[in-house]
């Protein structure tokens, strides 16, 4: 077979996934261009094409009559606490999964790849229950243990196999030259895993930032994650589409920004173990 | 695996000091087993317990047992038969519209052209988003007054009037299925992405020394080499569509009517708005066991490559 022309690769390679990325991109870019059209255009003559009938006025509402920085105060709260419980908790388990072999491990193992797959809906009932009890409800930290929940078995399992990827020779030289076992891994096999480590952290930081069921349901009134935020923008008699665009956009950027800067590594992260198969 | 040298422990360590080397594992997975235990396992059980009571959360005192009482309601509410049926429905188009939007990037995306790179990180864009702010910007793109959808499709007389799509009961449930494929695909398209590049470029190339057509060789070669990721992101794309509400939440709320209540979300619901738990959390486990039969395929397929 020849090479195939320029003209052929455009035609048959670069115009459909142009196609395709704009279609992946277009509800995002509508809802940039709604939340840059004030109130009045966007109710006279709809969202504006041009330059010339943007304004910054939505985000401006935003910034000066809610409290929407707040909010953002409270989600990054939760997703930065939900992301330190579920590493500190994972690494040691982590470490064991792959390092000893020992009654239980499998089962062990199952269990939190079972949790992984509990359905939301099962766990926020009786969650609401019982913090309501302790009297958790409405707090960072209820809100943090609740997104651990999802946290944790993903963080086990990723770093499992990051720290499976790394040679056992190391950390028994490190034994064999005096370290205990959890100086070994504290000195030799957490900063090798430390790629695998921030990867996961991150993936746990944009779950927990963009989870919404638990923030409504477990949180709310003193408590107000972004996600649960947005919805309230929604007006009291009519939807203002141009505050709400405006703070799905704030509300979706942190989290936005941090994939597009990681997403190499994570998807490999992730993709890892169903390729392996 | 990268493993070469040296048995694990020394038999005479072992022989010395057998207590704290076997329970070693054990203690450095404490922390996380009942962090989990309390909060994963403790609900549960409460659940299932919970699911036998009449539980109106703001009347406590007038709680009481019904055993499998609300489990014979379920089985006479017509509205749990419909919310099945609509789970049904949702999962079996919205799976294989993702799988196949997913295949059709991923052959695309392997493919050589300059900006490459550049597209694999935008598509992905869908998947980062907050699932709130998805279901609100399609409910503005779906707008029956002023949505952009409805303005397209007039202005290339594709429909005569502007068309209600979250308002209209037999359209509403495939409009926010439209939805969640649009927020799924790139999953797809990653994970078969990747499974692609595992396959050896030589087999294509004796393919085609032997003549084989594309299709012949996407069918004979990439197929079955995709084959396994194929099914891994299925069965867990699933799962995960199974137990996904927020976006029908936001969406419409399972309305109109019952018209996109599926069983997670009817649970919800029924808890949430008139706060009977005790009904609703039988929903919410007659739907894990439902889902519990898939989820014991994929345990099954996982465990059996953690054991190599």
């Amino acid at each position: 077979m020849n090479k195939p022309s320029t003209a052929r690769r455009i035609l048959t390679t670069d115009l459909p996934v142009l196609a395709i990325v704009i279609f992946a991109m277009a509800p995002f870019a509508w809802m940039v261009l709604t939340s840059l059209t004030p109130t009045a255009a966007l109710n006279a003559t709809g969202v504006s094409l041009s330059p010339a009938g943007w304004s910054l006025d939505n985000y401006v509402r935003l910034l000066r009559q809610t409290s929407f920085l707040g909010n953002m105060m409270d989600s990054l709260i939760i997703a930065a606490g939900t992301v330190v419980l579920g590493l500190v908790v994972a690494v040691t388990a982590a470490y064991a999964f792959s390092r000893f072999r020992f009654a239980g491990r499998k089962l062990l193992m199952l269990q939190f790849l079972l949790i992984n797959m509990f359905p939301v809906v099962l766990l926020i009932l009786p969650l609401f229950v019982l913090m309501k009890n302790v009297g958790i409800l409405d707090t960072h930290f209820g809100l943090i243990l609740a997104n651990a929940t999802v946290a944790i078995p993903f963080a086990v399992w990723m770093l499992t196999s990051y720290v499976g990827a790394i040679p056992k020779s190391l950390d028994e030289a490190a034994m064999i030259d005096g370290c205990s076992r959890l100086k070994a891994l504290w000195r030799v096999v957490l900063p090798l895993t430390m790629p695998g480590i921030i990867s996961t952290g991150i993936y746990i930081f944009i779950t927990a930032w963009n989870e919404y069921l638990y923030a409504l349901t477990l949180g709310g009134r003193n408590v107000r994650p972004v996600t649960v935020a947005i919805q309230t923008l929604i007006g009291e008699y009519q939807i203002e589409w141009g505050l709400l665009a405006a703070g799905a956009v704030v509300g979706a950027m942190p989290a936005t920004i941090l994939f597009l800067l990681v997403q190499r590594r994570l998807i490999g992260g992730l993709t890892q173990g169903a390729v392996k198969g | 695996m990268t493993v070469i040298t040296s048995p694990p422990v020394s038999p005479d360590m072992v022989a010395r000091a057998p207590w704290s080397t076997r329970l070693m594992p054990y203690m450095l997975l404490a922390p996380a087993v009942l962090v989990t235990v309390f909060i994963v396992f403790m609900p549960m059980v409460q659940a299932v317990v919970t699911s036998f009571y009449d539980l109106i959360l703001w009347k406590p005192n007038a709680s009481r047992f019904v055993g499998f009482g609300n489990y014979v309601k379920l089985f006479a509410d017509p509205v749990f038969w419909t919310s099945l049926w609509n789970t049904a429905i949702w999962i079996g188009l919205t799976v294989p519209l993702q799988m196949g939007l997913g295949l059709i990037t991923a052959l695309l995306l392997n493919r050589e052209f300059p900006w490459r790179g550049l597209a694999r990180a935008l598509i992905i864009i869908p998947w980062a988003l907050p699932s709130v702010v998805i279901a609100l910007m399609w409910r503005w793109i779906y707008d029956p007054n002023t949505g952009v959808l409805n303005d397209i499709l007039i202005y290339l007389s594709i429909v005569q009037s502007a068309v209600p799509w979250l308002a209209d009961p037999s359209l509403a449930l495939y409009a926010v299925i439209a939805t969640l494929t649009w927020q799924g695909f790139p999953f797809f398209a990653v994970m078969i992405l990747a499974g692609l590049q595992g396959i050896p470029r030589s087999q294509y190339e004796a393919a085609s020394i032997d003549g084989a057509s594309a299709w012949r060789q996407f069918l004979h070669i990439t197929l079955p080499g995709i084959a396994p990721v194929l099914a891994t992101a299925g069965l867990l794309r699933v799962i995960w569509v199974a137990n996904s509400m927020d976006v029908i939440f936001v969406m419409t709320g399972g309305g109109p009517g019952y018209s996109t209540h599926t069983l997670p979300l009817y649970a919800f619901v029924r808890a949430r708005q008139n706060l009977d738990f005790g009904y609703g959390t039988a929903i919410a486990v007659t739907f894990t066991i439902l889902l519990g039969a898939i989820v014991a395929v994929y345990l099954a397929r996982t465990m059996r490559e953690v054991e190599r």
